[in-house]
């Protein structure tokens, strides 16, 4: 199939306004085919109102969807067919089995092949490792398997792209480890995946390029590489004198920022280039006789990044 | 030279007699999941128990009605069992069976939406007016088999506990008992018909919110005022515009000959608030934000 359009999807100020403030504020996103993009952003950042936007289910207040080259809502009903989703958790029919519930979804589904139906759906549910629970009834299931079974009704056909709506929640570590490798083996097979989620650990481990929300707007946007560019290293360091210490870094161009006691030593962090030379800092620590029982350089890790944009504190934004 | 457009692997105009056929598997998909439904069952049950009740009642008692006494129709079912039907029929008509149908009308929308399944039946992709009127004709498949129900449960318990035989007419004709089983069936095609403008009703509502007791709520409630507003003489000029004005009036067809005076009122009115409130609900369903 040949793509149609640059993007798998694509936004141009995308807006949404529920009363008198923007859940959505002019977000502007390019998903790149064959990538796996992680939608990040803090509880209440307008993550599922935009997944809404993107599959029709709710019109913007103003701005533009293409999705797999149509524009949404236009053509939604030649788009949405190549597109599994999974919005904001799993839903299900609680008194039909999970077999059925999938065949149900599968029948609604106007384009989908009836003659090939029963197959797709045992093939699914074999996908998510749902094969033993599938004559169970739905409203049984834990919320671990219902998020497999939301997956499942995702990948009922071939699709194109996957939007996924906080996979992970829920699931205990093993089927954590298991969501992500599914998602790795399908973008293998050049799916492209649009993840949403607030767990960077996640987004970290399998995206390829990353969007950061933050009450509503965009607050970055990029490649993975892209945004790690961006932020800057730091040199941390434990050492016995501290005012020895600093009197060397100084003679190097570094300044520590913060000093905190650790145990006997002091634990030094000071910004540096990344090509900083920590041998001969350290040689010159050395010679000055101040001990270094631990010397390294850091990258700020993604949490610390994504902290950064979008602010510290437990209380959702709004 | 590269096509300007790529030509679309499923283009939906190109295959509207498979799609005819797909809206079929949605049709029994709904109907598969109304009659899973334990609800479902428990209100056909309790459907089916208003003829027996009746006339275990009836059956049971001492005193025989003279007749025109009690409730029209209950005084005959001694006599002929197979009016157990019409009885119960008039018995239910102005309460339980619009509660029934405020049930399944009511949750068609707000019971997916509240749930979580519109959501993902929208992204299948369902249509939103496919799944308007798959909705609605599931609701009407539920009358159907519910007036049905009260019908044949009243001519089973009534033929078990009452003597059967030819039908005296409400006009002192006799008609054989095939005639007569003919008539309860045109009983319950008016009664399914009566529902008609309700279930459209009960469609519109539905829309308007994610919790589907509030909508099973509104169309009962909605039932109940077209019924005071129906016994208030003072507002005789908008009697016959109200959809319940017709319910009762099913009497007619047990004449000879047939009175199809008001079967056809009936028909004209109930469609009249199918086109109403099919468009309402149309109207309201099709730019709809879904947020559930």
């Amino acid at each position: 199939m040949v793509p149609i359009g640059a993007y798998a999807l694509e936004t141009s100020g995308l807006t949404k306004t529920f009363g008198s403030h923007d859940a959505v504020a002019d977000l502007s996103l390019q998903v790149p085919h064959g990538s796996v993009f992680g939608f990040l952003g803090p509880n209440g950042s307008g993550k599922t109102t935009t997944i809404r936007m993107l599959l029709g289910l709710a019109s913007p207040t103003s701005g533009e969807v293409t999705l797999l080259g149509h524009p949404i809502p236009g053509e939604l009903d030649v788009a949405l067919p190549k597109v599994g989703a999974l919005v904001e958790g799993p839903a299900f029919y609680p008194y039909l089995s999970g077999h059925k519930n999938l065949l149900r979804f599968d029948a609604a589904d106007r384009f989908s092949d009836s003659s090939t139906r029963g197959e797709r759906v045992e093939g699914a549910l074999a996908r998510v490792g749902l094969s033993n629970a599938s004559d169970k009834k739905a409203g049984e299931y834990s919320l671990g398997m219902k998020q497999r079974l939301g997956l499942a009704n995702a990948l009922l056909k071939p699709r194109e792209l996957l939007i996924l709506d906080e996979p992970t929640n829920g699931l205990d570590p093993q089927g954590t480890r298991e969501v992500r490798n599914l998602i790795r083996s399908l973008a293998s097979e050049g799916i492209t995946i649009f993840l949403s989620s607030h767990l960077l650990g996640e987004i970290e481990q399998v995206c390829s390029h990353v969007a950061v929300m933050s009450e509503g707007a965009l607050v970055a946007h990029g490649s993975l590489e892209e945004l790690r560019r961006g932020t800057s290293a730091r040199l941390v360091l434990e050492v016995n004198l501290v005012a020895a210490a600093k009197k060397v870094l100084k003679t190097s161009g570094i300044t520590p920022t913060t000093a905190t006691r650790v145990g006997s030593t002091t634990r030094l962090v000071a910004p540096v280039e990344s090509s900083v030379d920590v041998g001969a800092v350290n040689t010159a620590l050395v010679t000055a006789g101040v001990s270094v029982s631990s010397l390294l350089v850091e990258q700020p890790t993604l949490e610390e990044y994504f902290v950064g944009l979008t602010g510290e504190g437990f209380d959702v934004a709004r | 030279m590269l096509p300007a457009n790529p030509p679309r692997t499923q283009s939906p105009g190109s295959q509207s007699l498979l799609a005819r056929s797909l809206s079929l598997s949605l049709m029994l998909s709904e109907l598969q999941v109304m009659f899973t439904r334990r609800r479902t069952w428990a209100m056909l049950a309790a459907i089916a128990l208003i003829p027996i009740l009746l006339a275990l009642a009836v059956y049971l008692s001492a005193d025989r009605l003279a007749p025109g006494e009690g409730p029209p129709f209950v005084d005959r079912v001694t006599q002929n069992g197979l009016f157990t039907g019409f009885a119960a029929m008039l018995l239910a008509m102005p309460l339980f069976l619009p509660l029934t149908v405020s049930v399944v009308a009511g949750d068609t929308i707000a019971g997916e939406a509240g749930q979580g399944t519109l959501r993902y039946l929208l992204i299948s992709p369902v249509g939103r007016v496919r799944l308007l009127v798959v909705k609605y004709l599931g609701t009407l498949a539920f009358v159907v088999v519910g007036t049905l129900t009260l019908m044949i449960a009243g001519a089973l318990i009534g033929a078990l506990l009452f003597p059967v035989g030819p039908v005296t007419l409400l006009s002192g004709d006799v008609i054989g008992l095939g005639e007569a089983l003919g008539r309860m069936a045109l009983v319950a095609l008016y009664t399914t018909i009566s529902m008609l403008g309700m279930l459209a009703l009960g469609l519109f509502i539905s829309t308007l919110t994610t919790i589907p007791v509030g909508a099973m709520t509104g169309v009962l409630v909605a039932s109940g005022v077209s019924q005071i507003l129906d016994n208030l003489p003072q507002l005789a000029v908008i009697h016959e515009f109200l959809f319940t004005h017709y319910w009762l009036d099913f009497a007619d067809l047990l004449r000879n000959p047939i009175e199809l005076s008001s079967m056809g009122s009936n028909l004209v009115l109930q469609l009249a608030y199918v086109a109403i409130f099919g468009t309402l609900a149309y109207g309201r369903f099709r730019t709809q934000d879904v947020l559930s």
